[in-house]
Parts: structure tokens; sequence; C-alpha cells
């Protein structure tokens, strides 16, 4: 039941620290020391590498068109094949998907994935305007022209809708802002409170300062190789063992009121009165798990999966995100951060990283990001990457990763399962 | 055909705002003036200057929309336009503080995704007349129009209604 054609592995990742600023480095420059760390880490060279993929999200950050080139130039991987993929915030998990398609299709045996953002070249209210101009610019843009606001619309009604409580939103916040404490990479590491969440500036409506990731600048590289390739270049690749991708209307105020597609661990008679997906949840992201997980085998999400990176763009995602990947009931995301489930030591460990909330989110980066995490925590060897192995999740044989666009558009979910 | 050696640009007093000199960052200006089409979703924007808000059903399955569209998103058919009711109850809301660069100055503002009698999907608006302490779901409100139009979906914006 996998996806089709051959087996694919990653063998290598490497990540820059994620900041608020970096003028000191271009983004080609930051995606040259990602890309050189993952070569050096499993003594590679430029030369093994067949191809590649290019994952950034938007021209209008740096105004300059073909960022893709530039990086494939800079890295020494012309005249190679390469194409960019864009998609808004899942712009790097569709661009891992794809390199995992170059590999399944025997097209390039090592295909290097590389995505990057720089942010700061603008400030925080221009990259806003720029990050809403992927809503609806007859009927979304300039009513709302927010992002924060429509996801904090859709956060009041999963709280209408199950009593979810704007504590329980900020749960998720100490939680991944607290693991970045020992995450060398991450932009924001905070011991908080729920309290100080509660307190800290009200940005729109339950979502304040500290419920929201931030924009940042950074370059994350993955290396993906066939079975034969993965075991020449490394000891310990971990294999990809399902992808899924999801979609969903471009317009928030689209959403049907349907009934839930369900995972093989959910009857119909559990969502008997709910409207599905609405507002308050994220079909796309459902439709993604489904494929996923089919592909993967995987039949009982939260007992068959050890760690999560998801895409914690907004507290309240993160919620609404595990009841779409079915690591708990719709409806039950609250109570499952309420009760440390999704703690670095919980029933499954989600964003030990600390997410893109603490890890910072430089968009295109963000879903390879992800990625490199998981490939570390699958391999064990967090420790030798962060110098700390506090944040090693315990006996982790098997990951997903989650990467979403939009009000919940594009999203992707991909597993990852360590061979040894 | 002359060729001159001691050719020169002419200088200019032009300069270039600089915020740093290592690394060297420099201020750098876009700006662009779009010739933008409404296209196929023009008559919403014109019916709003008669006080109608219009949505839009499918020819085939008859599903409404509240934000209308060419074609629909469940078969594909062509649909027709549709006026939704002038009265409608909040779906979800919030208030923003913050907001992009543009709409900075408007800030708070409340947005709402109005739900229609008979109307199979929402509508996103503006809202005033009520603070955030006053927003309930299931708070029915009215849509009421702008008399200058400026052609933006904001030509429509919603206020309380008495139940
Ligand atoms: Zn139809």
């Amino acid at each position: 039941m996998k996806n089709g054609g051959r087996d694919v592995y990653m063998v290598s990742g490497g990540v820059t620290k994620f900041t608020k600023s970096n003028p000191a480095m271009d983004f080609r420059l930051r995606t040259k020391k990602a890309f050189d760390y993952a070569l050096n880490d499993i003594g590679i060279s430029v030369k093994d590498i067949d191809g590649s993929v290019a994952s950034y999200f938007s021209d209008h950050f740096q105004r300059q068109l073909m960022s893709g080139i530039m990086a494939q130039d800079y890295l020494a991987l012309t005249p190679k094949p390469s194409k960019r993929v864009e998609g808004g915030g899942a712009t790097g998990g569709l661009a891992f998907q794809t390199g995992v398609e170059e590999v399944a299709s025997g097209r390039m045996d090592v295909c290097a994935v590389y995505g990057f953002e720089t942010m700061s070249h603008v400030n925080t209210w221009k990259g806003n305007e720029f990050i809403a101009l992927a809503s609806d610019t007859n009927f979304d843009y300039p009513v709302g022209g927010f992002y924060t606001g429509y996801y904090a619309m859709m956060a009041v009604r999963h709280m209408h809708e199950y009593g979810t409580t704007v504590e329980q939103l900020a749960k998720v916040s100490v939680k991944n802002h607290g693991n970045a404490l020992h995450n060398p990479y991450s932009q924001s590491p905070m011991k908080i409170t729920v309290e100080d969440v509660r307190n800290s500036t009200m940005v729109s409506y339950p979502l304040t300062r500290l419920d929201v990731c931030t924009m940042s600048d950074g370059a994350a590289v993955a290396i993906l190789a066939s079975e034969e390739k993965a075991f020449e270049m490394s000891d310990h690749p971990v294999k990809i063992t399902g992808i899924g991708t999801g979609t969903d209307t471009m317009r928030l105020s689209d959403r049907p009121f349907l009934k839930v597609p369900l995972l093989p661990n959910e009857k119909e008679s559990d969502y008997k009165n709910l409207k599905y997906p609405g507002v308050h949840s994220f079909r796309a992201g459902r439709s993604a798990a489904i494929e996923a997980y089919r592909n993967a085998g995987i039949t009982d999400p939260l007992e068959e999966i050890d760690a999560v990176e998801l895409h914690d763009a907004y507290t309240s995602s993160e919620i609404q995100t595990y009841e779409d990947l079915g690591l708990c009931k719709y409806g039950e995301g609250g109570h499952f951060v309420e009760e440390g489930k999704a703690d670095l030591n919980g029933k499954v460990s989600v964003n030990p990283s600390g997410g893109l909330l603490a890890s910072g989110h430089p968009v295109g980066a963000t879903g390879i990001m992800q990625s490199v995490f998981m490939f570390w925590q699958l391999q064990h060897s967090i420790k030798k990457h962060f110098k700390d192995d506090a944040l090693q999740v315990k006996n982790a044989k098997r990951g997903l990763i989650h990467s979403h666009a939009g009000t919940g558009t594009y999203v992707t979910v991909s597993i990852m399962e360590a061979v040894k | 055909m002359t060729i001159d050696y001691d050719a020169k640009m002419p200088e200019t007093q032009n300069g270039t705002e600089v915020y740093n000199t290592d690394p060297l960052i420099v201020k750098s200006s876009y700006e662009i003036d779009y010739i933008h089409s409404y296209a196929q979703d023009s008559e919403f924007f014109r019916a709003l200057g008669k006080k109608k808000l219009m949505g839009s059903k499918c020819k085939s399955c008859g599903y409404v929309y509240a934000t209308p569209r060419g074609h629909c998103m469940i078969c594909g058919a062509e649909t027709e336009w549709h006026q939704l009711p002038n009265e409608g109850r909040i779906h979800t809301f919030t208030t923003c503080y913050f907001g992009s660069e543009k709409f900075l100055p408007e800030t708070p503002f409340n947005l709402i995704m109005v739900e229609f009698e008979g109307v199979d999907s929402l509508f996103m608006a503006r809202l005033i007349g009520a603070s955030l302490e006053d927003l309930k779901i299931g708070m029915k409100v009215r849509a009421r129009f702008k008399r200058n139009l400026t052609f933006s979906p904001t030509d429509v914006y919603f206020v309380p209604q008495k139940e």
C-alpha cells in the first residue's frame, strides 16, 4: 500500500540557526551553510548530488525573482536538474515530497531539497501584508488582510464547538517555547507560563503575541537517496514510508459543512452532530493524514507514532492539527495538550524542537527544518547536533512531519521511520 | 561612428539611504499600480452600489455561496448570481488589534464570518457598532452599504441587529 516507486531514504540534513534578522548572510550563503553541514555530516560532496528541489515562498520578501536558481548556482549544483516548488506555508513540505518523488521515480539517486526565506528585508507589518496576499485578493485580503485575524476566527469557532479554552491554547506556547530552550537552532527559546501568554499583547482575540509565530531568516537542507545509495552513504538512514497531501478551498468562507473523513480508528458515530470542516478544522490536514497513513500502514496514529513536528504557526492550529492527524478525536485537542499528552515525554512528543512558535518560521525552510529535526530524532543523533540530548525522544522509531499553508489550503504529512 | 575614449556618466545627487555599513544595508523602494480586473466577480462589486449583497447559486447542484464564485466547488458547473438576505448571524468573530501595514491605521477592527439562512457558505466582513465583549456567535447582524463606493468588499459592512 505504499506510495509507489522506489523506496526513499533521508541520509542527511542541515539547518541554520533561525533568527529575526541576520543581514550578514544572504539566502544563498545561509543555504550553502546548511548544505555543507549536511554534506559534511556524512562525508559526501556536491558531486554525489544528482539534482535538487528549491523551496521558498514569496518573491516579495526579497524582491528577487528566480531565487531558486541563485541558490542552485551558489551551491555549485548547476547544470544539474532542479525546480522550484511553492505552496505558501506548506512550501517546505511540498518540496520535501517533490524530492521524495524525484528519487522514487528513479530520475535521481540522490536529491538535495533546500529551503530558505529572508523575511527581514521588510518590517513585520509589511511582512504580514505580503503573507495576507496569500488570501483571495478580491474578497478576503481587502477585508481582513491579516492571517492572525483569520486564525483567530477559527480559534473562536473551535472554542465554541468544543469548549476549548484560551488556557489550553497557551499550554501549547508554554510547551513549545520550553522545548526550544534545549534547541540551539531555535529563534525564541523561553521559559514562560500560561499567565505570561495570556498577559502578552493581544494581537487578534483570542491570540496573543505568544500564541503566534515570528518572522525569521533561515535555511534548511534535506538530502534524500535511493536505498542503494542511502546505505552506501550513511550507517543510519531514515526511510520515508508514506507521504500524503491534502488541499482545500482558498477562501475560509467556502469551507463546507459535511461529514468527517474517517481514519481507521474512528467511527461515524464519533461525530454524529459535527459539521465538517467548517472553519474549526482543516480538511486538507485530515486528507493528507489519510493518504500518508494508508501508505505507511498506520491504523492507530497515537499508538504508532512516537514524535511529530507539526506546523504550529498559531497555538490554536497545533490543537486543530492534533485532531486532523487523529492523535485524538475531534474536540479533544484542548484536553490533549492540557493532559500533557503532547509533551516532550508525553504519549506522543509534539514539536520537541519547539515548532514554528519557538524555532522560527522562515517559510520555505520551515517544512525542511522539520524533516531535519525529525531525521536527527530517528537517528538518535540529537545530542550530536544539539550538543544536548534533553530533546531526544526516547525510543523514537516513527515520526510524522506536517506542513501547512494558508487557512489550511495545502497540507502535507510525511512519515519517517528509523530502519535500525 | 565615433568612439569617445573619455565617455563619462553624468553625476546625480540621488544618493541612497544607508542603514548600516557592515554589512552594507540600504533602502530599496518598490511601488506599483495594478490594473486589477474583478472579471467574473464584477457584478458583486457593482451590486453593492444598489445595496444588494450578491452570492451565487450552482445551476447544476443548487449549492448556494455567500461569497460568489463563477463555478461550483462541489461539481464544477457554472453558477448564477443569487441575492442574499441583508440579515444573517455571526458564525465566528475576532477583533484585530494589529494588522498588515496597509490596515494598521484601521485597527482595532472587528472581523466576522456571516452565515445566512438558506445559504451554504459564509461571508467575511467587518462589523462596527459593537466591541469584542458584545460579540457572540449566533448574534443577529445586518448589512449596511457605503454610499460612496470604493469598489472593495468593504463597501458592505455589518452592524448588530435587534432580535
Ligand atoms: Zn454544483
